[in-house]
């Protein structure tokens, strides 16, 4: 009865007949569609990275290092993730350093003030970060300032709390050390234990990172969400006229930063017992740089979660690569803006290759 | 309005509106706006640049809210709040700039905002292979066929876009598709495609509001035109009620073309028996010894 041209679905490569295809357009060869994925800049230039440094630095050969360069790379990378997720959504958050320990001192405090077990404080922890990524989202929803403007707005406000704050309350520029109270190894175990895998020593936030990678890469390509978020950053007022929910896509955006500033602020605070008041500051730029060298659109509306973890996997191979090598460490940043630079180089290039009609 | 049950289904507009105006602070951009929309008829809404019809239009679609005159749907009064609530009652628009996310893939875009899934809720998912079988479907019903629906939908021609764009309104149920100058940017061809898909939903039993500035265009299509200038009516006629000729002088401006006219017939080389059309007018003035 009806056409059965019809019967054939795009999968079947060339079409049954010549008029199927618009002639135009030829398929693109795997090479060239392998390119166009946005985690292979940064695939090739991590491979060149860890040459490199498997050649000079004889003890970054050995698995013990490989485990402290993917804990580097974790406790920036587990962070990245949501900013990239953020990033494609056509917005940044600078607040994000800052919120890290932010999160930490409250965790902190109120565990230790009011003697409490310290999952307590997790818990409010967890609320106060959550509640300032959706009050930078509101912000930034409700004024239509841009998000550069909001989130730096509020990365000053959380650096003064910080500080004025852990004064008032304990009179130091620290927190008192936590270590001695109830459920304290409890979350140490979950936060910042050491796993042995294959014999070698590897911290847990390796694993949380991995798994946060597989959780926002399913979420961005897989789901409903993902397809928002990439249409947020991609062209919001297209996909406010399509019917979707802009407002609450940002908003929960900005509160996944909060969550993965949570997150590293447990870590830091159950992996030294006290937290630093004035840590943190300049972080949010190392999250922004590594999904920015793993791909993603400073403009939004492209990237991916496996981009950004290899991202941060090269920042944290240079970070320890650098150590290894023996070299002075103040090397380090002008290492990590030459990557930045040349990454996003080979991205911009890539991109025009992959596009090219 | 009294409409009989029988044949009421077919004759009752689905989108009235009667006064319709906007004010932006102390700036009135539209005012005095009556408009009817019925299925299985194209109203083509003609004007010059700034004669309100993205205003219009944007009140249609919900994306602003009407401060004077009458909406309705369906013979209710509405104030649609956001472009979901007109999705809802079936109005579906198809903007100048197409909705459409330049880097993402054309069966994600197709899909966009109404997205399938399946599975329960912490797993549920896109269901891609559904979706993607569904998009091709659709467009090769509307006669598109592209060979790969992965490509980003950026890199697709004007016309492509266009296509996809009203493939996707059809799909979703639109009873009322608004088409914001669909040929605006397009080519004669081009155009051509996009005016038989315009027919295509007509056919199909919607109702079209068709946006434009090309009395050419409007006049292979339309069953009705109105013709906006300087936020009010200019005319609001039948196809059988009007010529081209007579939309091309109402659209350019009737009483001012006739002065236009006769200042352009002091001058050399500017042929008056016939009216220029609007766009030629500065160019055609300007080289003037």
């Amino acid at each position: 009865m009806t056409m059965t041209q019809q019967d054939a679905p795009a999968a079947s490569p060339p079409a049954p007949s010549p008029a199927q295809t618009d002639g135009r357009t030829a398929q693109r060869s795997a090479a060239r569609r392998l390119l166009a994925r946005p985690e292979v800049g940064v695939a090739v230039g991590a491979i060149a990275v860890f040459v490199f440094f498997f050649a000079v630095a004889p003890t970054f050969r050995q698995a013990d290092s490989l485990a402290t360069v993917l804990y580097q790379s974790s406790t920036i990378g587990i962070m990245a993730l949501p900013v990239a997720l953020l990033m494609i959504g056509g917005e940044f958050d600078l607040s994000a350093g800052v919120g890290v320990v932010t999160s930490a001192l409250t965790a902190s405090m109120v565990s230790y003030q009011l003697t409490m077990n310290v999952w307590v404080g997790v818990a409010v922890a967890l609320v106060v970060s959550l509640a300032i990524g959706a009050l930078n989202g509101y912000l930034l929803v409700k004024t239509g300032l841009p998000s550069f403007l909001v989130t730096l707005g509020t990365f000053l406000m959380l650096q003064g709390l910080n500080l004025a704050v852990t004064k008032l309350i304990t009179g130091n520029v620290a927190t008192d050390s936590i270590s001695d109270m109830d459920g304290f190894n409890q979350a140490k175990a979950v936060f910042s234990s050491d796993i042995t895998i294959a014999g070698v020593s590897v911290k847990i936030t390796v694993l949380w990172w991995l798994a946060f990678a597989a959780i926002a890469s399913w979420v961005l390509l897989r789901t409903k969400y993902g397809n928002w978020v990439f249409a947020v950053g991609g062209n919001k007022e297209s996909a406010r006229a399509v019917g979707v929910p802009v407002a609450f896509t940002k908003i929960t955006l900005f509160m996944a930063v909060g969550f993965g500033a949570w997150f590293v602020g447990m870590h830091q605070l159950f992996a030294f017992n006290t937290v630093q008041s004035g840590e943190g500051v300049g972080n949010e730029l190392l999250y922004i740089a590594a999904a920015v060298i793993g791909g993603c659109l400073l403009t939004g509306g492209y990237g991916s979660a496996i981009g950004t973890v290899i991202g941060a996997f090269m920042f944290g191979m240079v970070t320890q690569g650098i150590v290894y090598a023996n070299w002075n460490p103040d090397w380090f940043k002008l290492f990590l803006g030459v990557m930045l630079l040349g990454a996003t180089l080979i991205n911009l290039w890539i991109r025009r290759q992959a596009t090219r009609k | 309005m009294a409409t009989n049950e029988t044949s009421g289904t077919d004759r009752q507009p689905i989108v009235e509106l009667s006064g319709v105006g906007k004010s932006y602070g102390n700036i009135r951009a539209l005012h005095g706006v009556d408009l009817t929309v019925s299925p299985g008829e194209v109203t083509c809404v003609l004007g010059d640049n700034g004669a309100g019809k993205s205003t219009l239009i944007k009140i249609i679609s919900g994306l602003h809210q009407h401060t004077e005159g009458e909406f309705r749907i369906d013979g209710e009064p509405v104030r649609l709040g956001t472009p979901r609530d007109a999705l809802a009652r079936g109005i579906a628009t198809v903007y100048q700039d197409l909705a459409t996310v330049p880097l993402m893939p054309v069966w994600r875009n197709f899909f966009l905002g109404s997205e399938m899934t399946r599975g329960r809720w912490p797993l549920r998912r896109l269901d891609i292979a559904r979706m993607k079988e569904t998009a091709d479907q659709e467009l090769r019903n509307m006669g598109i066929v592209l060979d790969d629906l992965e490509q980003p939908i950026g890199s697709l021609s004007g016309g492509q876009r266009q296509s996809v764009a009203i493939a996707r309104a059809v799909y979703f149920g639109a009873r009322v598709l608004i088409l914001d100058e669909p040929t605006a940017a397009l080519g004669v061809k081009q155009s051509g495609v996009v005016l038989k898909y315009i027919a295509a939903a007509r056919d199909r039993g919607l109702g079209v509001i068709f946006i434009t500035h090309n009395p050419h265009h409007a006049y292979m299509v339309g069953d009705h035109f109105t013709v906006l200038r300087l936020g009010t009516l200019e005319l609001s006629a039948a196809r059988s009620e009007v010529s081209l000729e007579e939309l091309t002088n109402h659209m350019a401006g009737g009483a001012e073309l006739a002065a236009l006219k006769h200042e352009l017939a002091q001058v050399r080389g500017v042929d008056t028996d016939v009216l220029p059309e609007p766009s030629e007018l500065p160019s055609a003035s300007a080289p003037a010894p």
